[in-house]
């Protein structure tokens, strides 16, 4: 069963009055993936979740949460998925035990497994040090893990989490990330960004949106794998002639990446090693190697390229249904 | 049901975790304290005198008791908008009533949830007002079925009102505008009595309308069922637009 598929959206559509802040959005979650929605502010990723969690109601489409239609039965369906908005849903004049407790009433957890949900939920979160205290006292990081378990407490199959990580400092975004990894080994999660490292970090597939529909959907490995040595940069010592090297067999482009530091970048076909090609020229004209690095294509360019729709990374963009 | 239970028992807890419970308490308890020993220094130095030998003349209760269920129902006028701001503008503000929405639980329940915690929050006011006229017992004879009555009457009034502020604060984001226009709405049912039984423009349809005019019969000791009814269905249908506007927030984006 690792392939049953726990969200199956078709065409999600919302208007909030004439505008339209989502087009036909599809969205698929398999068990045990970690998807990573990706999007410029305002592209429709939280109005996603919030149809995904049934907190909006879709102008259009269809939702089904494991099977079960989230439109016609929500307390069914909301029974099995655990949601993280944007800001925390805090009760700030609650200690974190007792606004635990709560939710772990809301959620109809029978009053006998309560107990163990907690103790289950808090340490999986890093805080069983702070169950006494006051949620407003807390720091900003602690509260976003207050959310996060509240969100796990009643071992939901899907976890959907908003940007988890705004606002906090760089030790708890780690933090946070490992938790959300940690979380991928036994649920489904479904995680909104505008962060590209932290869906390289934690994601298995990513699905972008911009301006209300899908530009790009697919796996980061296959993401990787096919287009990771296109591009090397290179430094010299000196200013070298770029002409040179355009002669070399395989290269396609040679461009200046950084006039006054000498850097390079060399476009070439994929799969072809050219380093030592690059290395043998150098040594003929005298040029001093600094660095020699593949460039990895980062989510940062795709994400640059859909947004700006420029021609070359046509071929990744899928078209969206 | 239990989610329900849950909700009125957090929100009734979550009350008395702000000052905000216990101040409201405290002020309206001393306010009342004081005109209640008014009042009964006041029988019991002109009015007890004079009544002495009159046939029929009105007791203690329908004098002294009466006159304090009115005050409690007038000071409450006030008072009622600061408990039901909170109740959605505030969770619409703090970003909880997500928490709400995507936990397994209806509209209804929710708005039935926090109804209830409200109306426990109100019946314990209502006991601890109403130890005072029982402290009498002490010392006199009442008329018990006459002060029953009155609690009940009180106990419909403010559960009027509090569906009224519930539906105001499901309103907005803000706090204090629910806390303003539920003031206004109830303050204006009380013109509208006024102005129904002033004698230039006296209206039986406004006085009909307005709130008092069913509480007071209440104060005299009777049960009229129309009364009931008037305070059942204002309270039912402020209910029911709460969850309406709820579920239409889900539809229209809050």
């Amino acid at each position: 069963m690792q392939d049953e598929v726990l969200i199956d959206a078709k065409g999600m559509q919302r208007y909030y009055n004439h505008y339209c802040a989502l087009k036909a959005v599809d969205i698929r979650l398999k068990k045990g993936e970690v998807l990573g929605l990706l999007g410029p502010n305002g592209a429709g990723k939280s109005t996603t979740m919030q149809i995904l969690t049934g907190n909006l109601a879709p102008s259009r489409g269809e939702i089904r949460i494991k099977g079960i239609d989230l439109l016609e039965q929500p307390q069914k369906a909301k029974q099995h998925i655990g949601y993280l908005p944007e800001r925390p849903p805090l009760y700030r004049d609650m200690r974190v035990d007792e606004y635990l407790n709560y939710c772990a009433k809301l959620r109809a957890i029978p009053t006998r497994e309560q107990k163990a949900a907690l103790e289950k939920a808090k340490s999986h979160c890093g805080l069983t040090q702070v169950g006494r205290r006051l949620i407003t006292n807390l720091s900003k990081g602690f509260q976003q893990r207050v959310g996060i378990a509240q969100a796990i407490l009643h071992t939901p199959d899907i976890i959907i989490l908003d940007e988890p990580t705004v606002g906090l400092d760089p030790i708890q975004i780690q933090e946070i990330r490992t938790l959300i990894q940690e979380l991928g080994k036994n649920h489904s999660v479904i995680l909104s960004t505008h962060i590209l490292p932290e869906v390289q970090a934690v994601c298995d597939r990513v699905q972008i949106i911009h301006e209300g529909s899908t530009v790009f959907d697919d796996s980061l490995s296959q993401l990787e794998q096919g287009q990771s040595d296109s591009v090397l940069l290179c430094r010299f010592a000196q200013a070298i002639d770029t002409d040179k090297l355009n002669q070399l067999k395989h290269i396609e482009v040679v461009q200046v990446d950084n006039q006054a530091r000498n850097c390079y970048q060399i476009q070439h076909q994929v799969g072809k090693n050219i380093v030592p090609a690059i290395c043998q020229l150098a040594q003929q004209e005298n040029w001093e190697i600094q660095a020699l690095s593949p460039q990895r294509i980062t989510l940062e360019q795709i994400f640059m390229n859909l947004i700006h729709g420029e021609k070359d990374m046509e071929n990744l963009a899928v078209e969206s249904v | 049901m239990n989610s329900i239970l849950t909700i009125a028992n957090s929100e009734f807890q979550r009350l008395f975790r702000s000052p905000l419970a216990w101040s409201l308490l405290a002020t309206v308890q001393f306010i009342l304290a004081w005109l209640f020993l008014n009042n009964v220094e006041e029988y019991l130095l002109y009015i007890q005198p004079k009544l002495v030998g009159v046939d029929h003349a009105p007791g203690v209760t329908e004098v002294v008791v009466s006159s304090l269920y009115t005050s409690i129902g007038i000071i409450m006028l006030a008072i009622m908008p600061i408990l039901t701001m909170r109740a959605f503008a505030e969770e619409r503000m703090n970003g909880t009533l997500t928490l709400l929405l995507s936990a397994p639980i209806s509209v209804s329940q929710i708005v039935l949830g926090k109804y209830c915690g409200l109306m426990a929050f109100i019946f314990l006011m209502i006991a601890m007002l109403s130890l005072m006229p029982f402290s009498l017992l002490l010392t006199t004879q009442l008329d018990i079925g006459m002060i029953l009555s009155s609690i009940l009457g009180l106990s419909l009034l403010l559960a009027s009102f509090a569906a009224a502020g519930l539906f105001l604060s499901s309103l907005t984001k803000q706090p204090i505008i629910a806390a303003m226009s539920s003031f206004g709405l109830l303050l204006f049912l009380v013109i509208l009595y006024l102005s129904g039984s002033s004698q230039s423009g006296n209206s039986s349809l406004f006085i009909y309308l307005s709130h008092f005019s069913h509480f007071l019969s209440f104060l005299q000791g009777i049960f009229d069922s129309s009364d009931f009814i008037y305070y059942l269905l204002f309270s039912l249908g402020f209910l029911i637009l709460t969850i309406r506007k709820l579920d239409n927030d889900r539809l229209h984006g809050g």
